[in-house]
């Protein structure tokens, strides 16, 4: 497992001590701090408990029910594509395909890099510009298998 | 500053009337998230680019988006006198020559979509004159003539992040009605009155249900909005808080008076980052304005909303799981009774409502129920928005009264499929909704009628598909989807579903043997009875409904196997 960095660890201290004490602050809480890095692993989890003096396995109960919080690292670009009805009836599956194949990895992966995690998401409503795919807060619509090594480029750097 | 009369609420729209239709031209980009993925961000800055070398008085300004999907970046502008022009597909390096147009009176014809004469806020009209006679007019644009608009009555004409905006409208003074002129009884009387149905998908009677709630003995209530619109293609509940946070706002600080709640939660999903974002500029603005907070209008009422994210959960739509999740929880459905109108979130009773029921309370107040109660038909009053996607020709966000066929919004709407396809079937009402075949889009669509052909009205989503769809992938779709945000809770939906996504798989394998049919059958209706949320209950429906429809296609790829 890899340890957070003494400094991560305090900016989470720090995001906490927002936060009121009790059950009903956590969804928020885990929100900020996923926000501030990226994931939420096990030490981040027990310090969220500790903090909000709530049991550890209330914690993990809510990281793992809930599909937005994420207990592994992520990409630099978290790719993320739509696959909603609106997207599936327009094709998503080859758009899918074609960054699985363009990025060399598979859906919930991240590359060796650590630049890009593809995703799928359940639907961002913008399905009338379906198929749909977001990178990190970009959205990018009316996709096809053949834009996706275009959509990539922007962010190869 | 803060509003105290109907007389400062009159001064300030008169001055952000000067924004909508004064003496300077106005464009307006529409900037919700379907502008914003087509590029609406780029188009505003070629605009800004050009106004500042220009150095003329023109006002640039965002909106949020009037519907038509398939024609965005949309961007609407007003030369003073004349009318309101909508441009489709506009991109950066057309404003240059857009502007040089405008200086000059003018505007590229091959831009237009049409023409707004006068735009019908529905508490206030707003005049923008003639001009440009020869582009067709709003009402008889194909895709608009068949509308009505009452949710989405400012959608795509004011500036969402703009409380005067909405105050030039008519913003506010329903409000003021309801706090100066009408009992808590007589607001929920209207409401009643106006035979308004719960816009979540369920069709309960707002009214009774706002009544029931108000009843209810405690020291306390709450009311939420439920703004998790979690129905893959849906999107009509983004739209209206992007593009008019302050009708959602409005009605929400209405129903708080009527019920007798202090604070009002908004629960969104993660997913909607920017309808998160304006609907706290909208909060704030209305904070700072004494329309939210103490002493409202400066009466004794009271009132406060804050917003709070969804993390993610499909399950969490349904109302007992909402109240879970808002309690930090996780988001498991609870048994019902008690119902959240006596016992809801902490206990307290509470009265849960959809986006689009609040959005259509302000209407509703100033009209009057009677009036709200002639739109649409008999049992089914007033207004839906549908987003119109899949394979059809003009996607977008429609508003139609309840009681329109189906057949008028494919096809006379939405033009059908491109590419020369046919329509096979529509599906309506999200993942736990059913597809309707071509063949019965004569039906009205109201709450009854799509439940008599075995699918829900949901929150709006409609989905067509072409003759080049399989409509047994289409329900293994659905029920992968279902099973996997089911929560786990009761077995019937957990067990269920995963049984009978195996069998849909494997009938889509060719492995499929004929008595898997009735075994599909007879899983969905104890599923459908047994499971404790609307989540299991429902779930069934795109199964059910396909093999009735669409049974040849599943007995094809069964008898390949025999």
């Amino acid at each position: 497992m890899v340890k957070l960095s003494k400094e991560k660890l305090d900016k989470v201290e720090t995001i906490l001590d927002r936060f009121p004490k009790g059950q009903s602050s956590l969804i928020g809480a885990l929100h900020a701090i996923q926000l501030e890095i990226g994931y939420l692993p096990e030490e981040v989890q027990k310090l969220v408990a500790e903090k909000l003096e709530i049991p550890e396995s209330t914690v993990y109960g809510v990281v793992t029910f809930y599909n937005f919080f994420r207990k592994e690292p992520v990409g630099k670009y978290i790719i993320t594509a739509c696959q909603g009805t609106a997207c599936h009836v327009r094709g998503a599956g080859s758009v899918i395909e074609a960054f699985e194949k363009t990025l060399g990895i598979k859906v919930g992966h991240t590359t060796p890099d650590g630049k890009f995690t593809l995703d799928i998401a359940r639907c961002f409503g913008a399905c009338g510009l379906a198929p749909v795919v977001m990178v990190n807060n970009d959205i990018y619509g009316r996709m096809s298998p053949k834009k996706v090594e275009e959509v990539i480029a922007k962010y190869r750097d | 500053m803060r509003v105290r009369s109907l007389d400062d609420l009159k001064a300030i729209a008169q001055r952000a009337l000067e924004k909508l239709c004064g003496r300077r031209i106005r464009i307006a980009v529409g900037l919700a998230t379907c502008g914003i993925a087509t590029g609406a961000e780029e188009v505003y800055s070629a605009f800004l680019k050009g106004i500042e070398s220009l150095k003329r008085d023109i006002l640039l300004t965002k909106v949020g988006c009037i519907g038509y999907c398939r024609e965005e970046p949309i961007v609407n502008v007003v030369i003073p006198g004349k009318a309101l022009l909508l441009l489709s597909r506009v991109r950066p390096e057309d404003a240059s020559e857009i502007l040089k147009n405008l200086i000059d009176g003018d505007v590229p014809r091959e831009k237009i979509v049409c023409r707004v004469k006068e735009w019908d806020h529905l508490l206030e009209k707003i005049h923008y004159g003639d001009g440009f006679t020869d582009v067709s007019l709003y009402e008889d644009t194909p895709f608009f003539k068949h509308q009505r608009k009452i949710v989405l009555r400012n959608a795509g004409i004011i500036n969402p992040e703009d409380i005067e905006e909405y105050i030039a409208v008519g913003g506010y003074r329903s409000l003021y009605k309801a706090l100066t002129e009408m009992t808590p009884e007589m607001v929920i009387e209207e409401v009643k009155r106006s035979g308004l149905r719960g816009r979540g998908g369920a069709g309960f009677p707002t009214g009774l249900k706002w009544e029931i709630t108000a009843k209810s003995e405690s020291d306390e209530r709450y009311i939420i909005c439920n703004a998790d619109e979690g129905d893959p293609g849906a999107y009509m509940n983004r739209n209206e808080m992007e593009s008019d946070p302050h009708s959602l706002i409005e009605g929400m600080i209405i129903g708080g008076y009527a019920i007798g709640a202090k604070e009002g939660i908004i629960y969104v999903r993660a997913e909607y980052p920017l309808a998160i974002s304006r609907l706290q500029i909208a909060i704030e603005q209305s904070r700072r304005y004494g329309l939210l907070g103490e002493n409202i209008f400066g009466t004794d009422f009271s009132f406060d909303i804050r917003i709070v994210k969804g993390a993610g959960a499909f399950v969490c739509g349904e109302e007992t799981a909402m109240i879970a999740s808002i309690e930090g929880e996780t988001g498991r459905p609870r048994p019902r009774p008690p119902f959240p109108a006596e016992k809801g979130l902490w206990g307290k009773p509470t009265n849960i409502n959809n986006v689009e029921t609040w959005c259509n309370i302000p209407v509703i107040v100033y009209k009057g129920g009677e009036w709200f109660s002639k739109i649409g038909t008999k049992n089914n009053t007033g207004t839906k928005v549908f987003s119109l996607v899949g394979e059809v020709q003009r996607v977008g966000l429609v508003e139609v009264p309840l009681g329109t066929s189906l057949k008028r919004i494919v096809y006379d709407i939405g033009n059908g499929c491109p590419d020369g396809l046919k329509v096979k079937a529509v599906q309506i009402g999200g993942p736990s909704g059913g597809c309707i075949p071509e063949g019965l889009l004569d039906i009205p669509v109201d709450y009854e009628s799509l439940k008599e052909v075995g699918s829900i009205m949901g929150s709006g989503g409609m989905v067509v598909m072409s003759e080049r769809t399989s409509m047994v992938e289409t329900a293994a779709f659905f029920v992968s989807f279902t099973s996997e945000e089911s929560c786990g809770k009761c077995a019937p939906c957990r067990e269920g579903l995963k049984q009978m996504l195996n069998i849909l798989n494997k009938i889509l394998m060719g492995k499929g043997s004929p008595s898997d049919l009735e075994l599909l059958k007879e899983l969905s209706e104890t599923i459908k009875t047994t499971s404790l949320c609307g989540l299991g209950q429902t779930a069934p429906n795109p199964v059910l409904t396909t093999i009735k429809y669409f049974k040849e296609e599943y007995e094809e790829l069964i008898k390949r196997y025999d």
